[in-house]
């Protein structure tokens, strides 16, 4: 089995530096496909891998190497295989080998394909190493890996200034989360003397609460980073710059949920101290609707559905806090294939629309792109949380895991919050394909993507409506690890007014959003409609003025603060003084390089001057060193 | 008469290392700047002649033997450079010679 765990992790590697190879040089389709192949094989491994935990087996464990051992500090690079890891490898492999496929056809005519699937691949074998390292330092680095691949994914056209900035945002942000993260890992090396999951997670039960609480905080820092929770949110949706495959894979289904992993993980902490958890939850519910609420009125097709996976984290970070763990594993594994799906056909409309992004210029697209159409519809209904699709059995268990453990405002938020996201997604799908065909005063003929892109799409379109069935089977591997809290509505009647209310409310959201958006009086917003001049309107297109705020309050002080500190101190001062020190030798090299005139006389002229001035040193220290005792009483003599 | 004593020889010893230094100073003939070079040493000669049988230690003039070779062997040396120098650039004023300049 361990043969299978390491092609699991290094097939991905493989995959990167052979690509790598090729960077220089222009498209080869052989890098893609041979890229597809090493993923897949690293996906077949994670299937073997899965089927071995189902059927009970041993999670395997194996330590590869010593990374680092000085005095106490043991820290190798151990892998393991569990349940909660298989489900992220599976997870990670599944959408990323669909991703690679579809990448072959989605960057066809791109100058950097080879070089898109080295960092895909890099990509991927960072996030292996996250999930499947058995102690936080190797965690860690995955996690600066995936932040890397991101930073280079999200500015791969770097010729675009808008996508370097946001992959600098991206990066800096991060970097602000990591720190606390960082923190967290060496709280926990210095109360608990290990960083291996097994043996900090028994040293816990040991420390005070305080100490506790405080890893938890730092920890979750880092998952608020990376997952993009309030406030370190404005990142992803800046992140839509990077090429849509990219949204798919790291924005949507991978990285961005390796926060919701990092707690689901430490679930033994965050079951000691639950105020934490209870923060996590109560913060996983806000950006839940915050999100929501920014999706509702973006013009911006990729963004929409960046701000719907943020909205999804906060559902999992909401099931995560409350200690559902296994319920935000499920819903990041279910979201992870519908929100791919989603962005993968987002995707197909940027590439037939020709990298049109506002959906209000759109319209009509059903009939140009069946199959599209189909896929997204599909999604669309699954991240709604209609029965029968995934996103009813991830989410209503969330919404019951509120419930039942009696918080109500977060139960009741959650739940308005699926109206909202029923709303705003059959917004886009109603705005994109059907209606007027809108495209038109803009002269775009749009076409259905390739063949076979569509047909890697649909392994995710399959899983999107049946992955609610593996529930009972999940749950049945996954209490193996997580903690066993199934949650159950005791009275029957209340549990069926739940679940039948939940839908017709979803079900109407989304009726009122297909009845307000297929209107064939729809047109292109030129911003003098009433509805767009409203506060509200502005408040949410505007990000509720957040990304306004950060820029002035921090960035724009920030700034200010540097260039002062570059031009007066630095410049000023510490370079003054270097550059004057230097300046001493030239000023000196230059007066006295007349004496190095060749001159044979001169010269003998300089070594007569030379003798006579150290004959005469000699002398005075001569006379000094004789007259030592009577110099220094009249030193004395004057006060020195 | 006066007796002549160590001082006297050390003295003129002194004069000839003066007017050496001097002369490699002054000169600007290189043929000319050999001669105050053996000025120089000769005065240094006479130095240690003097103060050898001040002592009545034979060192000294052994020494002073060593550097008469030396200059002799020096001198050598110089006077073929000197003469291929001036073969090839017709004068041995010293400046000219600055061809090392920096």
């Amino acid at each position: 089995m361990e043969k299978y765990l390491y092609i699991a992790l290094f097939a991905p590697l493989v995959s990167s530096l052979f690509s790598a190879l090729f960077t220089a040089t222009t498209k080869k389709t052989f890098t893609g496909i041979i890229a597809s192949i090493l993923i897949f094989s690293a996906f077949v491994s994670s299937s073997i891998l899965l089927t071995h935990i189902l059927s009970g087996g041993e999670p395997i464990h194996v330590e590869m190497m010593t990374w680092m051992a000085t005095g106490n500090l043991y820290i190798p690079f151990g892998f393991v295989v569990d349940q909660v890891s298989v489900t992220m490898m599976m997870v990670v492999t599944l959408v990323s080998t669909i991703v690679h496929i579809y990448s072959i056809g989605y960057m066809d005519h791109d100058k950097g394909f080879n070089r898109f699937f080295s960092y895909l691949s890099a990509f991927v074998f960072s996030m292996m190493i996250l999930v499947m390292s058995d102690n936080y330092a190797g965690l860690f680095i995955g996690w600066e890996g995936v932040g890397l691949c991101s930073w280079l994914l999200i500015g791969f056209w770097f010729h675009k200034e808008s996508a370097t900035w946001a992959a600098n945002e991206a990066f800096i942000m991060n970097r602000i989360a990591d720190l606390g993260m960082l923190i967290g890992i060496f709280l926990i090396y210095w109360n608990t003397g290990t960083l291996q999951y097994d043996g900090a997670f028994a040293s816990f039960a040991t420390l005070d609460v305080s100490t506790l609480t405080w890893i938890g905080i730092f920890l979750f820092i880092g998952a608020m980073g990376k997952s993009a929770q309030f406030p370190l949110h404005t990142w992803l949706a800046d992140a839509m710059e990077g090429p849509t495959p990219v949204s798919a894979l790291i924005h949507a289904a991978t990285m961005v949920t390796a926060g919701v992993y990092l707690v689901v993980r430490s679930n033994e902490l965050y079951d000691l101290i639950p105020n934490v958890g209870l923060f996590i939850a109560s913060l996983g519910a806000f950006v839940a609707l915050f999100a929501a609420s920014m999706a509702l009125v973006n013009r911006d097709m990729k963004r929409i559905i960046a701000y719907s996976t943020l909205s999804q984290l906060g559902y999992m970070f909401a099931a995560a806090g409350l200690g559902a763990y296994w319920v935000a594993l499920f819903h990041l594994m279910a979201h992870a294939f519908f929100k791919a799906l989603l962005f993968l056909g987002a995707g197909n409309v940027m590439h037939a629309m020709h990298d049109e992004l506002d959906p209000f210029k759109m319209g009509g697209l059903k009939k140009t792109m069946k199959g599209t159409f189909i896929m997204m519809t599909i999604a669309s209904i699954a991240l709604a949380g209609i029965f029968p699709l995934a996103g009813f059995f991830s989410k209503d268990a969330i919404l019951e895991a509120a419930f039942v453990e009696h918080h109500y405002v977060i139960y009741a938020v959650l739940l308005f919050t699926a109206g909202l996201t029923a709303f705003y997604s059959f917004r886009l799908v109603a705005l994109i394909f059907h209606g007027e065909e809108r495209y038109k005063l803009f002269g775009i003929h749009p076409h259905e993507a390739y063949k076979f892109m569509l047909v890697g799409m649909s392994p995710l379109l399959l899983l999107a409506i049946i992955a609610g069935s593996f529930k009972g089977t999940y749950y049945e591997m996954i209490i193996e690890l997580l903690p066993e809290t199934e949650y159950h509505i005791h009275s029957h009647l209340v549990y069926w007014i739940m679940t039948i209310g939940t839908q017709t409310f979803v079900a109407l959201s989304i009726i009122y959003a297909y009845k307000k958006y297929t209107d064939s009086k729809i047109t292109v917003p030129d911003g003098t409609s009433l509805v767009e001049n409203s506060f509200m309107y502005k408040l949410l297109l505007n990000q509720y003025y957040i990304p306004y705020a950060y820029e002035r309050y921090l960035v724009t002080p920030y700034r200010e603060l540097s260039r002062l500190l570059w031009k007066e101190v630095d410049q000023k001062m510490v370079d003054a003084s270097v550059d004057g020190i230097a300046g001493i030798f030239y000023f000196i090299g230059n007066n006295t390089r007349a004496m190095q005139s060749g001159n044979l006389s001169i010269m003998l002229k300089w070594m007569v001057t030379g003798t006579v001035v150290l004959l005469s040193l000699a002398v005075v220290f001569g006379l000094a060193a004789r007259y030592s005792d009577e110099i220094i009483i009249i030193l004395s003599g004057l006060g020195v | 008469m006066m007796e002549i004593g160590l001082n006297h020889y050390l003295v003129l010893s002194t004069i000839l290392f003066a007017i050496g230094l001097v002369g490699i100073m002054r000169r600007k003939n290189l043929l000319l700047l050999f001669f105050a070079t053996e000025i120089l040493l000769n005065a240094v000669n006479v130095g240690f002649a003097a103060i050898s049988h001040y002592y009545g230690d034979l060192t000294g003039q052994m020494f002073a033997f060593f550097v008469i070779a030396i200059a002799a062997s020096e001198l050598a040396v110089g006077l073929g450079l000197l003469i291929v120098w001036h073969k090839r650039h017709g004068t041995i004023d010293l400046d000219s010679m600055s061809s090392m300049r920096g």
